[in-house]
Formats: C-alpha cells, structure tokens, sequence
C-alpha cells in the first residue's frame, strides 16, 4: 500500500551567503521555517521543487524536507532540519542570533 | 621558516584570480554548481550546514605572528571574528560569504597563506608532528621535508583528480605525535649508520573502514623521496578504484591487492622515472631547509622560574601539564590550551589570536604551531619566560592547565556546522570537560585522550582515541558510540567497539562510570587509563559502560 503523503517545505542554501532558506508560496526565498510554504500534495511538490532547482544563480542544493504542523506552522520532523532550523548550539551565530522572533522561538 | 620567492608569490596571485573569475563565473550564473564544486573544494570552500566554511591551510602546522595576525584580520573583516582549528592542522573559517571569498585569498596571501588543496581529490595539506624542531626525541626536524612535498604537490597536473584525497604525514622522531600510520601514506625520518631516510607507511586510515599503515618501504634514502611519491601517486590514480567513493582511498587498494602486489608496481613505475629526477629537487630542499634552520638558543637564570613554581600554584599546574621537554635544557614547548572547559575545542577568538601572535614574536622566535590536537604551539620558549607568559594568557583565557588531559578532547565541528555530520560533536565534548572540571579529578585522572567525531568520517579520529566517541543517528535521534583503547601514536591501535550506544543525555554519565570504574580498576596512580586497558581488556569497561547508573559503586577517589 503506497504510504500516505507527509507535508513538506522546499529548502535550499543561499547561493551567496550559503544559509539555510526556504520556498514561500508567493515564489520569495525566506529565512525562517514558519514563512515557508507548506506542501502537501506529491505533484505539487515536485513542481515546485523543479522550481528551485531551476533557480541556479540564486539557490543550491534544493530539496524536500519533511515537516510536522505545529502551533507555528511547520515543524522540523528530524534533527538534522532542526539544527538548519536553528543554527549552531554552541555560538549564537548565523540562524541562532535571530532566535528571538516568535516563530522561532522554540530554537533553545 | 619558510619563506617565499617571486615565484612563490606570482603562483599564488595567478591562483587566486583564477578562482575569483570562478566565484564571478557562479554568481553570475555561466557556471552550474554541479561544475563549481570541484573548482571551489580545490580552493578550500566547502558549504556547510548554515554557511560555506573556508578551510585554510596551515602547512604542517606552522606560522609566523604575521600569519597569525592576518588570520585574526580575516576573522574580523570577513567572518566572525573567531576561527576553528581542525585536527589536520588547517583553520576554517565558519562564515564567509561567497562574494568574500576571493578577497579572503588575496589577503591570505599577501603573508603566504591558501587554501589551495585543503580539499577535494588532490594530495592535502601536509601535517607533521607540532613539536617538529623542538622536540628532544627528533632525528631531524621534518619540515624542509614537508616543505618539499608542499610545493611538488600544490597544482601537480597529473594529481589534481584522483579518484579521492590523499593524505600525507611525516614526522622525524620515533615517538608519533603526527598520527603517521593512519594517514594515507606516513614518513618517519629514521637513521641507517650516518644516513637518514624515511620509512615509508601506506595505507592507513580512520573513516568508515579504520586501517593501520602498513610498512612499504623500511629506508627510503632522502633523494628518491619525491620520485618514489610521484610513482606512488601515478600507481594509486591509475588503480585506484573510482566505481565507489567510500572504497576508493589508497587503503582499499592496499588491502584488495595486496601489499606486495602494489609495490611491485610502484618500483617499476619508480624505476621509470627515477633517472628524469637529476637532483634539482635536491639542490632546492638545500635552500628550504636553510630557512628551517634552528635559532640561537640563549641562556639565561631560572630563579624567577622556579620561584613562580614555588608561590603560584596555578602556574605550577600548568607547568605540569603544558610544557614538553624541548632539545634545549633550558627551554621548554608550551601547548597553550584551546580547551577552556565547557569552551569549543579548537576555537580562537581573533583578540586571541594576537595575543597567541604577540607571545610567539616576543618569547618563542617567531614560531607557532597548531597541533592536531586543535591547540596552540609555542615551540622555543626559554623557561625563564613562562611566568610571564602564563600571566599573559591567563588574562586571555587561554591558560587552561589541562593539555593532554581527559577535558583536552578532539571534536570535529559535527552536526553543529558540518553538512556531513550525523550526530553533534562540540556539546558532547563541552559537556565531558565541564563535568570532569565540576568533578575535580581530572589530574588524578592523568593522561586520557578522549576523541569525538560527529559522522563515520571520522574527522575526530575516534577510532584513535584512548575512549573514542562516534556520533550516528539512530531512529532519528542522536547516538553515541564508544570505542575503547585505540592509540594513534607508534602503537597504532583501533578502538574496540563496546556495544550498543548512547542517546545525548546518556554518553556524559556513560564516560564517568567508564572513568570511575576505572579508577577503581588501576593499579596504582600511575597507571593510565590505557595501561589499565590493555592490562585488562575490554570487559571490565564494557561492563561499567553499560551498567545502570545505580549499580556503579562510587569511588573512593571521588571528589
């Protein structure tokens, strides 16, 4: 039995600065899970994947990421997108400085 | 040291404007990232978890204060204001932007300093043992070698693609402080009556399938050193295997084909080409090795030395521990510790990077080195200075009094940073510190080489730590595996893998009852933790490690 669909984000690095973005549905690139687009049907995420992947000058690497619904919107399913999510544990550098917007609140 | 020529500098410059019409090729879209990828890891430029990360090349570990301080300037002007140092002797830089970067190289070079070669499938920066023309236990000081090799590797046409990286090692005392054996090919200078050669050790390696060097040549004279390396280049590109990434490194050669078999096919490849090789490698090692010369060590009274000894107990700890015996009787090698407790192994801010600078110029010859183990060398201090050196950096935080200590611990960067990690590094490494800190044991404890990578690559040479930490991830969550008894000295062992891992918040207890276990199992105090392993093998600790917590009885040693 084909497994049913989970909900996914298109996330990519910036090509110039290298941080962690991800696909809003008005087509912008944003910096903070909870703006993303929210994916829920398989055709549409490969349309709109084939739409990041066609952004070579602005965007690198881009994939689907799997995500929860929570009370701020999407939610990293596994660690590895938390921690992009976040930014480094140690420092308060990159994603982490910004930690205190409301959204992403929950980065520790 | 090392210092360079016209030709030098005009390589470099060339070098770094052809990487700038790269970066400018990719911004401006005529280049895909499929095709800059390999040009930009030929540059050092990897992109990471949250950022590129631009690894510079320390060659052998060594640097000038002026090399320092431009490192410091880059840290400030271009990133973060800090920089990691790796456990191949190399800094990265955790933040550049891509726009930056070319600027970065060009003010790398103008004190000698690239990124060239310090990734991607090329033969890597050369590392060499840290304490290389200080130590007392050296044959020669290794370096014009390592020198040598820097310069025929960086842009060798027929090596720039092979079918993976190589790595290269070489140290000039018998005891290995340059992990030799588990480098892709190792050199240890030996003597043979008056003359001095290398034994030559190939196939070694951590990574996914851990491998000890094995010996391919006992004496190597100094002249066929870069005909042999040439052939035995030629002879792993051409049968190496490039079907599959994690079996192509040279030690998957070695062990499918044989020992034998492989050197048969260097000598002949060796003899090839050995006539073409008419000594002018010879005549410029003659040159390099005249900046290598050694300084003029004075001599001075040690009064103020023994009696800081005697009054200042923190300074007396830290003589203790940070000092390594140097060929000069009044001199000493200090490690001046990147391992705050509860800090980030490796990590230098830029303020401390000028102070490390400033010492070096004014009290160790102008000489720094970074050690494998992620800390800072200054290699010809007379004693009489320590005092005064101690004061200094413990102003800036870097007087920690644990090298070689169990909170002295190798940490790759791990999921923290790397995009290849599986599981984080640096909390795990912050944590065991603090906690042997809180503890108080940590010099009873003595000697222990604790070693923590963040994915099978092994950048943290677990395999090679006394206790040996790999983070994986395990039904999404993060988990730790312990290795025990490895040794990457001149009694290369691997790690033993104890059982079932760890989860984030059970590896810290884990490694105490692993400790506290142990504590009761010595003999003597005395007796470090890996005599003690070897004495008794693994049972014991695998039993501590896995016990409950409540069935561990607290040692009498506890603090």
């Amino acid at each position: 039995m084909q497994r049913p669909f989970t909900p996914k984000v298109v996330t990519a690095s910036d090509l110039l600065i290298g941080d962690v973005i991800y696909l809003a549905a008005d087509d912008s690139w944003v910096r903070e899970l909870s703006r993303a687009e929210v994916i829920t049907d398989e055709a549409h995420a490969q349309l709109r994947l084939l739409h990041a992947e066609g952004q070579q000058d602005r965007v690198v690497g881009p994939y689907l990421a799997e995500v929860a619904i929570g009370e701020n919107g999407p939610e990293p399913v596994h660690f590895r997108e938390e921690f992009r999510r976040c930014g480094p544990s140690n420092l308060r550098h990159g994603k982490r400085e910004h930690a205190e917007r409301p959204a992403e609140r929950s980065c520790a | 040291m090392y210092t360079y020529t016209e030709f030098d500098r005009a390589f470099l410059a060339e070098r770094n404007a052809q990487f700038r019409a790269q970066v400018e090729r990719r911004i401006d879209g005529s280049l895909t990232e499929d095709e800059f990828r390999p040009l930009r890891l030929m540059n050092g430029l990897y992109l990471q978890l949250h950022a590129y990360m631009l690894r510079v090349a320390i060659p052998y570990g060594t640097l000038n204060p002026d090399q320092m301080r431009k490192l410091a300037e880059v840290a400030d002007r271009w990133d973060r204001g800090y920089g990691h140092f790796t456990t191949r002797q190399n800094l990265q830089y955790n933040w550049p932007r891509l726009r930056d970067v070319p600027d970065m190289l060009d003010a790398l070079a103008e004190v000698g300093l690239h990124a060239i070669q310090s990734s991607g499938n090329t033969i890597r920066n050369v590392t060499t043992d840290h304490f290389a023309g200080a130590a007392a236990d050296e044959i020669a000081d290794p370096r014009p070698w390592a020198e040598l090799i820097r310069q025929w590797s960086t842009d060798h046409p027929e090596f720039q693609f092979l079918g993976r990286k190589f790595k290269i090692a070489v140290t000039g005392s018998a005891h290995d402080r340059a992990v030799t054996r588990f480098n892709d090919l190792g050199l240890r200078l030996v003597r043979r009556g008056e003359e001095i050669g290398f034994e030559v050790t190939i196939g070694g390696g951590l990574g996914r399938t851990p491998m000890i060097g094995k010996v391919l040549r006992d004496f190597l004279p100094q002249a066929d050193l870069l005909p042999w390396l040439e052939a035995v280049l030629t002879t792993f590109n051409l049968a190496g295997r490039r079907d599959n990434k994690y079996k192509a490194r040279i030690k998957i050669l070695v062990h499918e084909q044989g020992l034998d078999t492989l050197r048969k096919q260097i000598e002949r490849h060796f003899a090839l080409i050995r006539p073409a090789w008419r000594g002018a490698d010879q005549t410029h090692l003659a040159r390099i090795a005249a900046d290598f010369a050694p300084p003029r060590f004075r001599s001075a009274p040690l009064d103020g030395f023994h009696r800081a000894r005697d009054t200042d107990p923190a300074f007396r700890s830290w003589t203790d521990t940070n000092l390594t015996r140097h060929r000069h009787p009044e001199h000493a090698i200090v490690t001046i510790s990147l391992k705050p407790h509860g800090g980030t192994p490796g990590d230098a801010t830029s303020g401390q990077m000028r102070v490390m600078a400033d010492l070096a110029e004014r009290y160790s010859h102008g000489e720094l080195r970074i050690s494998h183990q992620q800390n800072v060398i200054l290699p010809h201090v007379h004693r009489s200075d320590l005092p005064a050196i101690h004061a200094v950096l413990k102003r800036h935080g870097l007087a920690t009094a644990n090298a070689g200590l169990i909170s002295d611990i190798i940490a790759c960067p791990g999921m923290d940073y790397c995009a290849l990690a599986t599981a984080r590094s640096i909390p795990v490494a912050q944590q065991i510190a603090a906690r042997f800190h809180e503890l108080g044991l940590e010099h009873e404890i003595g000697p222990l080489q604790i070693k923590i990578s963040g994915c099978i690559n092994a950048c943290g040479h677990h395999h090679v730590g006394h206790i040996g930490i790999l983070g994986l991830e395990r039904a999404g969550v993060e988990t730790y595996q312990v290795t025990l008894g490895g040794d990457s000295s001149e009694e290369a062992t691997i790690g033993e893998r104890t059982g079932p891992g760890f989860s984030a918040e059970e590896i810290v207890p884990a490694i105490e009852r692993l400790i506290m276990a142990w504590l009761d199992l010595r003999r003597n105090s005395g007796e470090t933790f890996l005599q003690t392993y070897r004495r008794l093998g693994a049972a014991p600790f695998k039993a501590a490690l896995h016990s409950r917590p409540q069935e561990v009885r607290p040692p009498a040693h506890a603090a």
